[in-house]
C-alpha cells in the first residue's frame, strides 16, 4: 500500500485549505461594504464541510501517510466540533468585525486556516505532525489576537501572545527533539511500545516527555504556564476572545487526548507516575484558576481566568484515564462540547453587549436585566451552567467527569475540583448579580429603603418604588438607553440564532446528553483500544 | 396499576417545571396574569399531590407509583427511577400545600412578577424531584435546583434591613445562604463520588438508590468507608436542615427573604436536608449512621436549646422565627437521631408539621411588615385591636408551636421526646427544657406584639387581606386536623418507618 492511497479521505482538509484560499482571493475583489459575505460563505463553507465528514469518514478505522494521520471517529467527532465551534466564532463575529475592525475579509480567512490546523491536530498521531498544526493554529491567533490595530492592548496582547507562544513551541519542539534523540520515534505509539521495553527509562526521555507536556501545558494555560492568558484575552477582539477559550482549549485537549491515551497509559507503571505529575497540575490549575478569578473586574479577565478553572477540570481528566475504563476520555469529550455551548452563549451575548455600548467592565452590566431581558437571561443561564448548576450543561459534564475522575481512584482531585466549582459559584454569581441586583446608575434599588429608621420619620408611607399592586412596571434600566441608545434595540439576528442555537444545547445537554455520549462512547473506543 | 399511578410522580415534577418554562414566554408587563397562572399551577400541583397521597396504599407500604425512565445506561447507570414511601409521601403534600400558599400571598409581587414565579415554581419542582426520585444522580439534580433559585429570590425581591448597630442587606442574606448551601453540597457531592466509586469497586458501578440500598443491605459496603462517608451526607445535608453550628444561614435568609420565599424556605426547602440525612445517609451507610447517631442527636439538642435561646433574645418577628425554626428543626434531627420506630415516626411528622406552622407564621409576619413596615417587638404592640384575625392565627401558629395538645407540634414532638426517653435519656430531659424556652419567646412574642398598651401609631393599620387570611385559615385547620387526628397521615409514615435500616 503506497503512502497516498487513501488520500481521498482528507477531502474535507484539503476543501478547508481550498476554502480558506477562496475568501483571501475574494477579498480582493469585494468592496467594503460587502466583506460580511465572506463571513457567510465561511460559514455555508463550513457547514457543508461538517456533513460532508460525517458522510465520508464515518465509522473508518484508517491511518494515512503511514500512521501520521488517523482517520477515525475520535478525529471525526473532534472534526465536527472544531467545524461547529467554526460556525458559531464567525456567526458572532459578523456585526463585530463590520463596526470595530480593519481587513475585514481576511479575518474569516484566518478563522478557516485555524480551523484546519486544528483538525490536523485531532488526526495527528505523530509528534512533529502534531507540532505543525499546532502551529497553523498558534500563528492563524497570533495575527487575529493583535488584530485590532489601533488598540494599544491588542497589540500588547498579541505580542506577548506570539513571544510566549513561541517559547512554549520551542520548549515543545526540544521535548520532541530529547525523546527522538533517545527512542528514534516520533509516533505516540511507538513511543509507548519503546517506553514499554525499555527495562531503565533514561532520564533525558522523562525530560523530553516533561518538556513536550510543558509545552502543551501553556497551550491549555494550565498553571504555571498560564500568565500569558489573561493579558491575551482582555487584548484580543472580543469574537477572538470566545474563540481562544472554546476553539484553541478544545484542538489543545483532543490532542493532548490521543497523545496521554496512545503515548502514556499503555505502560501502566510508568502511567502511574504520570499520572500523579497531571494530578498535581490540574489541582493547580482548577484553584490558582478559580481563586484568582475572584479578584477580577474585567469580564474577559473574569472569563480568562474561568476558562483556566475550566482547563483544570479537563486537565483532571486527563490524569484520570485508564484503559480498563472509557469514562475519562467520554468526561473530557463532553465536558468540552458542554464548556463549548455554554461559552457560546455567554460571550454571543457579551459580544453583543460590547456592540451595543462599547464596554466590558463587570459594572457595566447594571441594569441589563431590564434594557436587555434575553441577554442578560442568556448570561445568567451561562453563569450558571458554568458554575455547574442543573438543569443546564453544566450539571450533567461536571457530574459526568468528576465521577469518572473519582471511579478511577482520584477521590481527592474530584473532592477538590468540587470544591473548585464553589469557588467559581461566587463570581459567576457577581455577573448575574450586577445585571439584576444592582441597580442601574441613577435609579433607585428595589428592596432598599426599608428599615428600622424610617419607621418615626415616615412610617405609614408606601415605600415600594415600583408601583402598587396591578400596574404596568416601568422597563428598569431606562435611563441608559439615553447614554446608550443601541441597548434599546434588539440584538442582531445573527447574535440570536448563536444565543438561541446555544441555549437549546445547554439545556440538550443538561436534561438528556445519552444520544451524545453514544457518539462521545464511539470516539473514546478509537483511541482507548 | 392505572395510568394515573404510572405517570404520577412524573407529572408531579413536570407540572410546575412546564408551568415555569411556559411562563418565561408569557408577557412580562402583565403581573396579574402572571400571579393567575402561577396560581393554577400550583392549584394542580396541589391537587396531584394530595391525589398521591390518597392513593398510597398505606397497607401494602413500600415504595408505589414507582417507574424507570432511562437516562444513561452502562456503566454510570443513572435512570429516572420514580417512586415514594411512606416518609416522601407527606412531604410532597406539605409542598403543595405551602406552594399554593406561598403563590396565593404574592399578588402583591409587581416587580418582574412573571421572574419570580418562575423561580418560585422551578424551585417547587426541585423540591418534589428530591421527593420522588430514588436514584442519586437525579436526587443530587434536583436538590440543587430546589436550592439555586432561593439566590435571585432573595437578591432580587428580598429586602435590606437597618437593624440601627449594623445592616443586613439582601445582597447578604442570599449570598451567604447560597454559599452555605453550596458548600453543604460540595459535600453531598464528594459523598455520592465516594459512594459510587465504591460500588463501582464491587463491579456493580450504579447510582441507583435500590440497588445500592440492596448493596448496603448485604454488608458490601464496608464499616470503615461507612463511618468516614457518612458525616459528608450529615453535615451536607444538615446545613440545608438547619443543623448547628452550620444554621446561620437560615436566619439571616429570612430577614432579607420576600415573604413567599421564607414560606418555602422554612416550610419545605429545610426538610430536604432532613430527608436527605434519611434517605441518603441512613439507607446507604446503615452502620456509619449508627456511629455517628450519637453526634447527630448532641447536635440536634444544641440546636433546640441553643435556637430557643436566640429566638429569646431577638426583637425582629422573622429573626424569632428563623430562630424558632432552627430550633424546631432539632426536633427533626433529635428523632432521626434516635433511629427508634416512634422518634424517627415523630420527625417525619414534624417535619410536615413545622412546615405548615412555620408557613403560617410566616405569612402573618408578611401581613404585618406589609402594613407596619416594621418587625420590631418593641416597637410593635397591642396590634390585636387592629388586627384581630391575624393575631387570632397567630396564636394559634404560636401554641402548635409550644406543643399545645391538639393541635399537630404536639403529637410530633411527644413522639421525638418518646423515642428520645427511651434511646438517650438526658438529651431527652434537655430537649423538654427547650419546649419550654419555647414557651417563653413565643408568648413573649404574643404579648409584645399583639397584646399591651394599644399604640396610636399602629391606628391606621388594617388587618390581613383576604388572601392572607384564607391562607392562614387553610394552615390553621391542617394543623388542628392533624393534632386532633392524626391517624390518616401517621399510619402512612409508620408503615415506611421500620423500612428504615437500623430502626
Amino acid at each position: 500500500m503506497s503512502l497516498t492511497d487513501n488520500l481521498e479521505l482528507l477531502t474535507p482538509e484539503f476543501a478547508l485549505a481550498g476554502l480558506a484560499f477562496l475568501v483571501f482571493a475574494a477579498d480582493l475583489f469585494l468592496p467594503e461594504t460587502r466583506k460580511n459575505l465572506l463571513g457567510w460563505f465561511s460559514i455555508a463553507g463550513l457547514i457543508a464541510l461538517i456533513v460532508v465528514s460525517i458522510f465520508m469518514v464515518w465509522d473508518h478505522d484508517q491511518s494515512l501517510y503511514n500512521g501520521l494521520l488517523a482517520i477515525d471517529d475520535f478525529s471525526l467527532w473532534f472534526k465536527v466540533l472544531f467545524m461547529g465551534i467554526g460556525v458559531f466564532i464567525i456567526l458572532s463575529s459578523l456585526d463585530f468585525v463590520s463596526e470595530h475592525l480593519e481587513h475585514k475579509g481576511e479575518f474569516y480567512g484566518l478563522v478557516l486556516f485555524s480551523i484546519l490546523g486544528m483538525n490536523i491536530m485531532a488526526q495527528a498521531r505523530e509528534l512533529l505532525t502534531a507540532y505543525i498544526a499546532l502551529e497553523l493554529l498558534s500563528f492563524s491567533l497570533y495575527v487575529l489576537a493583535a488584530y485590532s490595530r489601533n488598540s494599544p492592548k491588542s497589540n500588547e496582547g498579541g505580542l506577548k501572545y506570539i513571544i510566549i507562544g513561541a517559547f512554549s513551541s520551542a520548549v515543545l519542539l526540544y521535548g520532541v527533539s530529547m525523546v527522538y534523540g533517545v527512542l528514534g520515534v516520533t509516533k505516540f505509539a511507538d513511543i509507548a511500545a519503546g517506553l514499554s521495553v525499555a527495562s531503565e527509562v533514561s532520564p533525558s526521555l522523562w525530560v523530553g516527555m516533561a518538556l513536550i507536556l510543558v509545552g502543551l501545558g501553556f497551550k491549555v494555560a494550565a498553571v504555571p504556564f498560564h500568565m500569558w492568558a489573561p493579558d491575551v484575552y482582555e487584548g484580543a477582539p472580543y469574537p477572538i476572545t470566545a474563540y481562544l477559550s472554546i476553539g484553541s482549549k478544545a484542538a489543545a485537549f483532543a490532542l493532548v487526548l490521543r497523545l496521554v491515551a496512545e503515548g502514556f497509559v499503555p505502560v501502566a507503571d510508568r502511567w502511574e507516575q504520570w499520572q500523579l505529575v497531571l494530578a498535581v497540575l490540574a489541582a493547580l490549575t482548577m484553584m490558582v484558576g478559580n481563586l484568582v478569578a475572584l479578584a477580577q473586574r474585567n469580564l474577559k479577565r473574569l472569563l480568562a481566568y474561568s476558562s483556566i478553572g475550566h482547563s483544570g477540570f479537563l486537565l483532571a481528566g486527563i490524569a484520570a484515564l485508564s484503559l480498563d475504563s472509557s469514562l475519562p476520555s467520554n468526561g473530557v469529550m463532553l465536558y468540552l462540547v458542554g464548556y463549548s455551548v455554554t461559552n457560546f452563549v455567554v460571550f454571543g451575548a457579551f459580544i453583543s453587549f460590547f456592540n451595543m455600548t462599547g464596554k466590558e467592565m463587570m459594572t457595566d452590566l447594571a441594569g441589563l436585566g431590564g434594557t436587555q431581558p434575553f441577554l442578560a437571561a442568556s448570561i445568567a443561564i451561562g453563569m450558571f451552567s458554568l458554575a455547574g448548576l442543573p438543569i443546564f450543561a453544566g450539571f450533567a459534564i461536571k457530574f459526568y467527569l468528576f465521577t469518572a475522575i473519582a471511579d478511577e481512584g482520584l477521590l481527592w482531585l474530584a473532592g477538590l475540583a468540587v470544591f473548585a466549582s464553589l469557588v467559581s459559584l461566587y463570581y459567576y454569581l457577581q455577573v448575574i448579580r450586577q445585571m439584576y441586583i444592582e441597580p442601574a446608575e441613577g435609579e433607585p434599588a428595589y428592596g432598599h429603603g426599608y428599615g428600622y429608621e424610617h419607621v418615626d420619620a415616615e412610617h405609614g408611607d408606601d415605600e415600594h418604588e415600583h408601583g402598587e399592586s396591578g400596574e404596568p412596571v416601568a422597563r428598569y434600566g431606562s435611563a441608559l438607553f439615553e447614554t446608550f441608545p443601541a441597548l434599546g434595540r434588539r440584538p442582531s439576528l445573527t447574535i440570536l440564532a448563536v444565543l438561541g442555537a446555544g441555549l437549546l444545547a445547554v439545556f440538550w445537554i443538561g436534561v438528556y446528553p445519552a444520544p451524545l455520549i453514544d457518539t462521545i462512547e464511539a470516539a473514546s473506543r478509537a483511541i482507548m483500544s | 396499576m392505572s395510568n394515573f399511578d404510572q405517570v404520577a410522580l412524573l407529572l408531579l415534577v413536570l407540572v410546575p417545571l412546564a408551568g415555569a418554562g411556559l411562563m418565561m414566554f408569557m408577557p412580562g408587563d402583565r403581573p396579574r396574569d402572571s400571579w393567575y397562572f402561577a396560581l393554577f399551577v400550583s392549584a394542580i400541583s396541589l391537587v396531584l399531590s394530595v391525589l398521591i397521597f390518597a392513593r398510597y396504599d398505606h397497607e401494602i407500604g413500600g415504595f408505589q407509583f414507582t417507574r424507570v425512565y432511562d437516562w444513561l445506561p452502562g456503566p454510570m447507570d443513572i435512570s429516572l427511577s420514580l417512586g415514594i414511601d411512606g416518609i416522601a409521601a407527606p412531604l410532597i403534600v406539605l409542598n403543595g400545600i405551602v406552594l399554593m400558599g406561598g403563590v396565593m400571598i404574592s399578588q402583591n409581587i409587581t416587580y418582574r412578577t412573571r421572574e419570580f414565579f418562575v423561580l418560585l415554581l422551578a424551585l417547587a419542582a426541585g423540591v418534589y424531584g428530591v421527593f420522588v426520585v430514588r436514584d442519586l444522580f437525579f436526587l443530587f439534580f434536583f436538590y440543587e435546583l430546589a436550592v439555586l433559585p432561593m439566590y435571585l429570590l432573595i437578591g432580587v425581591w428580598g429586602s435590606s434591613t437597618n437593624f440601627g448597630t449594623f445592616l443586613r442587606t439582601k445582597e447578604y442574606g442570599a449570598m451567604k445562604l447560597i454559599l452555605f448551601l453550596v458548600a453543604g453540597s460540595i459535600l453531598i457531592w464528594v459523598g455520592i463520588l465516594a459512594v459510587y466509586a465504591q460500588a463501582s469497586g464491587q463491579g456493580n458501578g450504579t447510582f441507583n438508590l435500590q440497588t445500592l440500598t440492596d448493596m448496603a443491605a448485604s454488608g458490601q459496603f464496608d464499616s470503615t468507608f461507612q463511618t468516614l462517608v457518612f458525616p459528608l451526607f450529615m453535615v451536607g445535608f444538615g446545613s440545608l436542615a438547619g443543623l448547628w453550628p452550620f444554621h446561620t444561614w437560615s436566619p439571616d435568609g429570612h430577614v432579607a427573604a420576600p415573604t413567599a420565599v421564607s414560606m418555602l424556605h422554612a416550610g419545605v426547602l429545610m426538610k430536604l436536608g432532613a430527608y436527605g440525612i434519611i434517605r441518603v445517609g441512613i439507607f446507604l451507610l446503615p452502620d456509619g449512621a449508627d456511629t455517628w447517631m450519637p453526634v447527630l442527636i448532641a447536635l440536634g439538642t444544641v440546636n433546640v436549646l441553643y435556637g430557643a435561646m436566640s429566638a429569646m433574645s431577638q426583637q425582629d418577628l422573622k429573626y424569632i422565627i428563623g430562630y424558632s425554626s432552627v430550633s424546631h428543626m432539632g426536633y427533626v434531627l433529635m428523632g432521626i437521631a434516635t433511629l427508634d420506630k416512634i422518634g424517627m415516626g415523630g420527625a417525619v411528622l414534624q417535619m410536615f408539621s413545622h412546615g405548615i406552622m412555620t408557613a403560617l407564621m410566616f405569612t402573618l409576619v408578611g401581613a404585618i411588615y406589609d402594613r407596619a413596615h416594621i418587625r420590631d417587638i418593641n416597637v410593635l404592640n397591642g396590634l390585636f385591636g387592629r388586627m384581630g384575625v391575624t393575631c387570632f392565627f397567630f396564636a394559634i401558629a404560636g401554641l402548635c408551636s409550644l406543643g399545645l395538645p391538639g393541635m399537630s407540634g404536639f403529637i410530633a414532638e411527644f413522639m421525638v421526646f418518646t423515642g428520645a426517653f427511651r434511646t438517650y435519656l438526658p438529651l431527652a430531659i434537655l430537649a423538654v427544657v427547650g419546649a419550654a424556652l419555647t414557651a417563653v419567646y413565643i408568648l413573649r412574642l404574643l404579648a409584645r406584639t399583639f397584646f399591651g398598651e394599644p399604640d396610636v401609631r399602629w391606628s391606621g393599620l388594617s388587618d390581613a387581606g383576604v388572601m392572607e387570611k384564607s391562607v392562614a385559615g387553610a394552615f390553621v385547620l391542617v394543623i388542628i386536623f392533624v393534632g386532633v387526628w392524626p391517624e390518616p397521615i401517621l399510619r402512612v409514615i409508620n408503615v415506611s418507618v421500620p423500612t428504615i435500616p437500623g430502626v
